[in-house]
């Protein structure tokens, strides 16, 4: 009962988070407002028993990935005086609620997803740690691979150029 | 001795490099190309001497080899030495090189010099060759050189159209008897299988009668073809006046000595072939055409067609001896024959040289006195060709013609018109000298003429001693000609001068000589200038004989009147049949090539076009889905991506 | 735990939803990024969900799946960030309708 609860709560504040997040005008406040979502799922993680992916989630994406957002929103200011929505906005949303409907259809029409959860679940950090360095080291080091490629392709992206110097006078 | 027995081949070869090289010669080089030639003849005629030599000896030699296969057989041509060949070759080359020494003054202002010199090269080492054959095929291939020769010799002032003419008639009647001899050489090869004369037992001479008598006189009369063409026998004889359009030393050496006896050399050579029904029909177109080509001279006005004439009516003769008298009654008339009829167009030729090129008798007279050496010489010549009793060569190589007629058994005919034909030569003969070297010169030419340069004038003093002595030769008191000949010592022995028929027909010959002599110098020798007497007396008899018996007109309107008809029906046919087909094809071609052009541009071209445009539009219409929205694309992307749901779980059971 | 497994699911396809709808519909570059982000917590959200109810967590294998999920969304945000920076300096604008110089 209590955790119907919990989940309800949390379900709502991600909901109404991600919402606000795409309509909001001011996009200082959507970013906040995707935050918020992105905290609401850390607890829905913690409370499917996925304590590492709940704070990793905290972690990465409201420290990191949100913050992210907002710098970026601040260094590309000056483009908010058109108006928010593109032209074609009306069909955009249809076709999201298109999409929604469609997989709410099919979870509704798929059959054994209505009982309840098995045995507890145990995730110690231990096992996480094990699992990494036995079976998915491939994958581990393809990560680090990818993140340092990603920190520096986006340095480098972002990198204002210095000024040319200028050709000798004809 | 032996080297020439062994390499007869030289005795050709020599002229015909003389000619190789000198038809490589610039015109202007005139002395090389007269010294090449000369010295060539010369040359063969030192080997002609040595081989004639070795043959006293009893040097004999045959020798053949391969010329190419065909099938299972090859052509073979070989070379011979015997004493036939071999007094052929010293003749032809003697005579060869005196009128070759006699060009050297004659031909001197003419501009072709060089290519005359080659020619006659040529000509030397064809007729060299022809003589020294050992293969029917090697002959033949001589033969027809020779008359390639002898074509573009008539020919030499090409530019004059009758001596074009008289060169392509040249041509073209020896050309028909040419056909005879070809098939008969077929014939002979298919019989025995091989073209060689003398082969060891296996040439074709050695075979005794071939396949029948009916067969062996088929060939023989085949092959005779050949010679009635070459010799200008009866049918065959208008070409050899004709032919006296060439240069003077051309008619001496080809239409007098060598190239026409050709043809009797031909029967000579294969006479083995010859049985005695062939035989009878040599005799008698012989017998025939002495009589006939002699009437005809006697109407002639041209110095050199009176020669020419004469030869015809001598080469009958020949043809007569062969045919009554076996090989060496006519190779004597041959040979004596040759040295006095160059003699006489030599001698003609000098005339014609002082007159400053004027050939006709009417305008001569009285040289007599202006050009003595050559009026000795012709005189002698004449009075060989006549048959003046004992000194001169001509009375015993007829005498021995003569007699063997009388022997022959077949028929008394040709004896008779061998007698008639003898008073006819010393008639017109005489006639002839008349009117060249006697009376008072007709023209201011003839007054001014000057006697010859000594180039000319000495090859007529030769051959006149020639002509008296090579007589001696063959008398029947010394028949050294015709031992030689046969293979036998000749002994000498004056007894036989005084045998019954013999005696009989040399006196009845010397008569029938003196008649004509007399009666022809009486007609002629008094008459002044003005018309020819025996036109007066018998006006339509010296017209026809004049216009030779209208044997030419005869020929034009059959002969040549059916062959142009043919030869415009065959122009018809190529021109309008042929030609249309050729032009209906090509138009099909066209017409097709101009569809092909047409479905190629249409169709292919224009297909391609089409499917390309279609390809461009269609791609052109298709980019414009890709507008750079990136939202767009998702939208699109997300509805394939329900759509795609949908089918899945509520599209399949 | 009594919340059926149906309820996270539809959970997740809701913030999807609204994911793809905020994507297709806002100008702004930056958040298309969000609502790409929101789509990627969606699917990671699944993840965990169907570990959770699975026959054989002691696996961790949807754990495993998300973490690496994270760590990849996030790396894909700073690069993508980092391009509307780099294209605002150019082009004066981050609105994603005048990004269009790939048309056909």
């Amino acid at each position: 009962m209590l955790n119907e609860i919990a989940f309800l709560l949390c379900a709502t504040l991600t909901l109404a988070g991600a919402v606000a997040a795409m309509t909001l005008r001011n996009l200082v406040h959507c970013a906040l407002c995707a935050a918020g979502a992105f905290a609401g799922l850390a607890a829905i993680y913690l409370q499917l028993d996925a304590e590492f992916a709940g704070f990793a989630q905290l972690l990465v994406y409201v420290g990191a990935v949100a913050i992210l957002i907002v710098f970026t929103i601040l260094l590309t200011r000056g483009a908010e005086i058109q108006p928010a929505a593109s032209p074609s906005w009306r069909m955009g949303v249809t076709v999201g609620a298109l999409v929604t409907a469609c997989l709410i259809g099919s979870i509704a029409a798929s059959p054994g997803l209505h009982g309840s959860p098995p045995q507890t679940v145990q995730a110690p950090v231990k096992r996480i740690g094990e699992q990494l360095m036995n079976q998915y080291v491939m994958p581990l080091e393809a990560i680090g691979l990818l993140l340092t490629a990603a920190l520096l392709g986006a340095v480098i992206i972002a990198l204002r150029e210095p000024p040319k110097p200028e050709p000798p006078a004809p | 001795m032996e080297f020439i027995v062994k390499h007869i081949w030289l005795i050709p070869a020599a002229p015909l490099l003389a000619a190789g090289a000198g038809a490589l010669l610039p015109k202007r080089r005139r002395r090389s190309g007269a010294g090449l030639a000369v010295g060539a003849v010369g040359v063969s005629f030192l080997l002609s001497c040595a081989a004639f030599w070795a043959t006293l000896h009893g040097g004999r030699a045959t020798s053949h080899f391969r010329w190419f296969d065909f099938g299972a057989t090859s052509a073979q041509l070989g070379w011979m030495l015997d004493p036939l060949g071999a007094i052929m070759a010293v003749m032809v080359a003697l005579v060869s090189l005196l009128i070759f020494i006699y060009s050297l003054g004659y031909m001197a202002g003419d501009g072709n010099f060089t290519r005359f010199f080659c020619f006659m090269s040529l000509f030397a080492a064809a007729m060299l060759g022809m003589v020294l054959a050992n293969s029917l095929l090697l002959f033949f291939i001589c033969w027809e050189l020779v008359g390639l020769a002898s074509y573009l010799l008539i020919g030499f002032w090409f530019q004059k159209p009758a001596a074009a003419a008289a060169a392509r008639k040249a041509f073209i009647t020896t050309r028909i008897g040419d056909l005879g001899f070809l098939v008969g050489m077929l014939a002979l090869y298919s019989k025995t299988g091989t073209l060689l004369f003398y082969d060891g037992g296996g040439g074709c001479l050695e075979q005794g009668v071939i396949g029948g008598v009916a067969v062996s006189t088929a060939i023989a009369l085949l092959i005779f073809c050949g010679a009635i063409g070459k010799s200008g026998q009866l049918p065959l004889h208008v070409w050899l006046p004709d032919a006296m359009e060439g240069p003077t030393p051309v008619s001496a050496l080809i239409h007098a000595a060598t190239m026409v006896a050709a043809g009797v050399f031909l029967v000579a050579r294969v006479y083995p072939l010859m049985t005695p029904q062939a035989l009878q029909v040599v005799t008698w177109v012989g017998a025939l055409t002495a009589v006939f080509a002699a009437a005809i001279a006697v109407a002639q006005n041209d110095i050199k067609r009176i020669l020419a004439y004469s030869t015809v009516s001598q080469l009958g003769y020949m043809m007569m001896g062969l045919g009554a008298g076996g090989v060496a009654v006519g190779m004597f008339h041959l040979t004596t024959h040759a040295f006095f009829k160059a003699l006489l167009f030599l001698g003609a030729g000098s005339v014609i040289h002082g007159c400053h090129d004027e050939q006709d008798i009417r305008k001569m007279g009285g040289l007599r006195k202006r050009m003595p050496v050559t009026f000795a010489a012709y005189a002698a010549g004449m009075m060989a060709l006549c048959g003046v009793p004992l000194f001169f060569s001509g009375f015993w190589s007829k005498d021995a013609i003569l007699g063997a007629a009388d022997h022959w058994s077949a028929s008394r005919g040709p004896f008779y018109l061998g007698l008639f034909g003898a008073f006819l030569t010393a008639f017109y003969m005489t006639r002839q000298v008349c009117a060249v070297f006697f009376g008072k010169p007709a023209t201011g030419e003839a007054e001014r003429a000057r006697e010859s340069a000594p180039v000319m004038t000495a090859p007529l003093l030769i051959l006149a001693v020639l002509a008296v002595a090579a007589g001696f030769f063959g008398t029947p008191a010394w028949p050294w000609f015709q031992r030689y000949l046969e293979g036998g010592r000749a002994g000498f022995d004056l007894s036989r001068l005084l045998d019954g028929r013999a005696l009989t027909v040399m006196l009845l010959s010397t008569a029938l000589v003196a008649a004509g002599i007399t009666w022809g110098g009486w007609i002629y020798g008094r008459a002044g200038r003005g018309t020819d007497p025996f036109e007066k007396a018998r006006p339509a008899l010296f017209a026809c004989l004049r216009r030779k018996f209208f044997v030419d007109e005869f020929y034009a309107a059959t002969v040549v009147r059916l062959t142009a008809a043919f030869a415009m029906f065959c122009d018809w046919l190529d021109r309008v049949v042929l030609d249309g087909a050729v032009r209906a094809v090509s138009w099909l071609a066209v017409a097709l090539a101009r569809l092909n052009r047409s479905v190629d541009e249409s169709v292919v071209n224009g297909g391609f076009d089409a499917g390309t445009e279609a390809v461009r539009g269609s791609g052109a219409w298709v980019s414009r889905f890709q507008n750079g929205q990136a939202q767009r694309y998702l939208r699109v992307i997300g509805l394939a991506f329900c759509g795609l749901l949908i089918l899945l779980l509520w599209g399949s059971p | 735990m009594t919340t059926p497994l149906a309820h996270y699911l539809i959970l997740a396809a809701l913030l999807f939803g609204v994911g793809l709808a905020g994507a297709l519909a806002r100008r702004n570059a930056i958040l298309v990024l969000l609502g790409l982000e929101l789509m990627l917590n969606a699917a990671n959200l699944n993840f965990i969900a169907f570990w959770r109810f699975s026959s054989h967590p002691g696996e961790l294998t949807g754990l495993m799946f998300v973490l690496f999920s994270i760590a990849i969304g996030a790396a894909e945000a700073a690069i993508g960030l980092a391009l509307v920076i780099a294209i605002h300096r150019h082009r004066r604008t981050a609105q994603v309708d005048r990004f269009d110089s790939l048309k056909g």
